[in-house]
């Protein structure tokens, strides 16, 4: 109906247009390809997938977006299901790399296996996990691991409530807790450090796997109280108060020395990404881990996070180097 | 030749009127499949009378009345915001409003239908709330207020483009048998138009009421994800419609009792918004005048 109301003259003025503008955006194009003819690198392609946790996220976003200046037509994608969505997706083959802030399970491992997947774990970073109250708290100034046991454990659901509770001179007012969601490779390892046993914990928080959704939450709420990895307190340091964990001799706040020396316990963890045999036979596989792993150290201490040992990524590349040769 | 013609046409229409029954009874028996498997595992009882839902954790409850206080009081809210709003609008609209005026301002009213519902999420977490916060020092980042205030903006135009409607169908020669007597405007727009209008009135706000249990993105944004039985607007809550997102997110496995939930969870939305719509139908069929 819409086609005959306009007239004759009309259409072709459209059509005129219309073939105008595609001409002036594929001679656009033709530029571009002449001017890669004359880099000297080869210019790799390919799309790698990676997915996983949201805690190795801003790393791997990092590297990528410097990747992406070395060989732009190779698109990497990056997804935060979680460490466990990750690994979900990884073991069916659909990812060629997964982030994980812990490393990987047993029957995460079984699920590999039966689907013929064989990975390379790398060791990437260390993470001091956070733990986090809004800036307007002013009665919070350490936490030992036994107060947090108490607050996280299943046994508090529904019955620690309140901060008075914890202890009695803080104020009668309800703790309003973040933390992530059961997909979560952070949420595994806070519950094991903490309260003993793994994904096990109370279930009545506000739960999400995606980070600033909990930054945004305990920036809002002045009885807050969350955690999560040291990279989302460093870009939210203004909308945000850190509190030390007494690690049984003194309060420790994690930082670069706290976390390297190990005084940060128990809550510090190294940070991993896990590759698939099948992908390193492609070259821009091989090449963006290579990347990764010699720019992980700046990079990491970039976002916040903290960079493991010198020593540590050779040896690391050097394994890397031995399962591409072994998978080739 | 041309009764074929007729015949193909005719069963053709047939077809697409039965793909849309299909589609909602397929949709039914999914939901209802999974659910009762899922009832199988958990009894009804503790269901529908349990104040708390965790089943994604180490304890695990399967209570629906926290995601259902969740969804009942943004819903409450964002009526108590639309109802009189959009009922103001279309009383102005039908009775005092000039011709031209109506046919400018209704267009404009249903822009704020058209809105993506993303948008006014994210309006709500970053205007509503910090602005709110300012008159309320103790609410929380994500609360219900914020996110049913805005709901309640959403959804303006269903009650107010509807009611403005049945406002219109009620013929003029009422009013002016009410002029006729003595009657003021104010009189006649409360004491004869509204109540004859009143069964396209109340139909346009149960739709409204509907259309405010089903959001998704307002409340996934802004009212939280901490499922918890309340009916205090200044916490997190989370309702029916955010925990289905939450966990189909997630990495739940298939076939497994959490897998479930969301069945559960989605039926018991399905139930309320099929209840909602035959109280609308049988409100019409009852009450609905008909003019010459």
């Amino acid at each position: 109906m819409l086609i005959c109301s306009i007239k004759l003259e009309e259409m072709k003025s459209i059509i005129i247009l219309l073939s105008l503008t595609l001409l002036m955006v594929s001679c656009g194009e033709k530029k571009e390809s002449s001017e890669n003819k004359k880099e000297e690198l080869t210019k790799l392609s390919g799309t790698i997938k990676v997915d996983g946790s949201s805690t190795v996220f801003p790393i791997t976003e990092a590297v990528a977006e410097e990747f992406r200046t070395e060989q732009p037509k190779v698109k990497v994608t990056i997804g935060i299901s979680g460490t466990g969505g990750g690994f979900k997706k990884f073991s069916r083959g659909e990812t060629n790399i997964s982030d994980a802030s812990r490393p990987i399970k047993d029957k995460e491992k079984k699920a590999c296996a039966e689907n013929n997947i064989n990975y390379i774990q790398l060791e990437v970073a260390y993470d001091g996990l956070a733990v986090l109250v809004n800036p307007q708290n002013d009665w919070v100034d350490s936490f030992t691991i036994e107060e947090l046991k108490k607050i996280w454990e299943p046994a508090a659901q529904g019955k620690i409530m309140k901060w008075n509770q914890i202890r009695p001179e803080w104020p009668d007012k309800e703790i309003h807790l973040f933390g992530p969601g059961v997909a979560s490779g952070t949420y595994d390892y806070f519950t094991e450090a903490i309260v003993g046993k793994s994904g096990s914990s109370r279930g009545d928080f506000t739960a999400s796997e995606d980070d600033h959704v909990l930054v945004q939450g305990i920036a809002g709420d002045k009885y807050s109280l969350g955690f999560f990895g040291l990279a989302y307190y460093a870009e939210n340091k203004d909308k945000l108060t850190l509190i030390g964990v007494h690690n049984g001799e003194k309060i420790v706040k994690p930082t670069l020395e706290t976390v390297s020396n190990g005084t940060y316990r128990p809550l510090s963890r190294p940070l991993f990404i896990y590759v698939n045999s099948t992908s390193v036979k492609r070259p821009d596989v091989v090449e963006f881990v290579n990347f990764y792993i010699d720019n992980a150290a700046e990079l990491s201490k970039d976002v916040g996070y903290i960079p493991l040992p010198k020593e540590n990524y050779t040896i690391q590349k050097e394994n890397f180097k031995k399962f591409v040769e072994n998978n080739k | 030749m041309r009764k074929i013609k007729e015949f193909i046409i005719e069963k053709l229409l047939f077809s697409s009127a039965l793909v849309t029954i299909a589609i909602t009874v397929g949709i039914i028996l999914v939901l209802a499949i999974e659910a009762f498997r899922f009832f199988s595992e958990v009894s009804i009882i503790e269901f529908f009378t349990n104040t708390q839902w965790t089943p994604l954790f180490t304890e695990k409850h399967y209570g629906i009345l926290p995601l259902l206080s969740g969804t009942l009081l943004t819903s409450f809210i964002a009526i108590s915001v639309a109802l009189p709003i959009g009922l103001s609008i279309s009383i102005y609209l039908s009775e005092y409003a000039p011709k031209s005026f109506r046919k400018t301002v209704k267009p404009l009213l249903e822009l704020l239908a058209a809105v993506p519902t993303v948008v006014y999420g994210f309006f709500a977490l970053i205007v509503v709330t910090p602005f709110l916060q300012g008159i309320f020092p103790n609410l929380s980042g994500f609360n219900s207020l914020s996110a049913g205030i805005v709901m309640g903006i959403m959804i303006i135009p269903f009650i107010s483009s509807l009611s403005e409607d049945a406002l219109h169908a009620v013929p003029y020669s009422l009013r002016e048998a009410s002029y006729g007597m003595g009657a003021t405007k104010l009189q006649t727009a409360f004491k004869v138009a509204v109540p004859a209008a009143s069964s396209g009135i109340i139909v346009s706000i149960i739709l409204a009421m509907s259309r405010a249990i089903g959001e998704t993105m307002i409340v996934a944004i802004a009212a939280g994800q901490q499922p918890r039985f309340t009916f205090d607007p200044t916490v997190p809550v989370e309702t029916i419609t955010a925990y289905i997102v939450q966990v189909s997110l997630g990495d739940v496995q298939h076939g497994s009792i959490e897998y479930r939930t969301i069945f559960a969870a989605g039926i018991t939305l399905f139930a309320f918004t099929f209840l909602l719509n035959t109280i609308s139908y049988q409100i019409r069929k009852k009450y609905k005048q008909q003019y010459e």
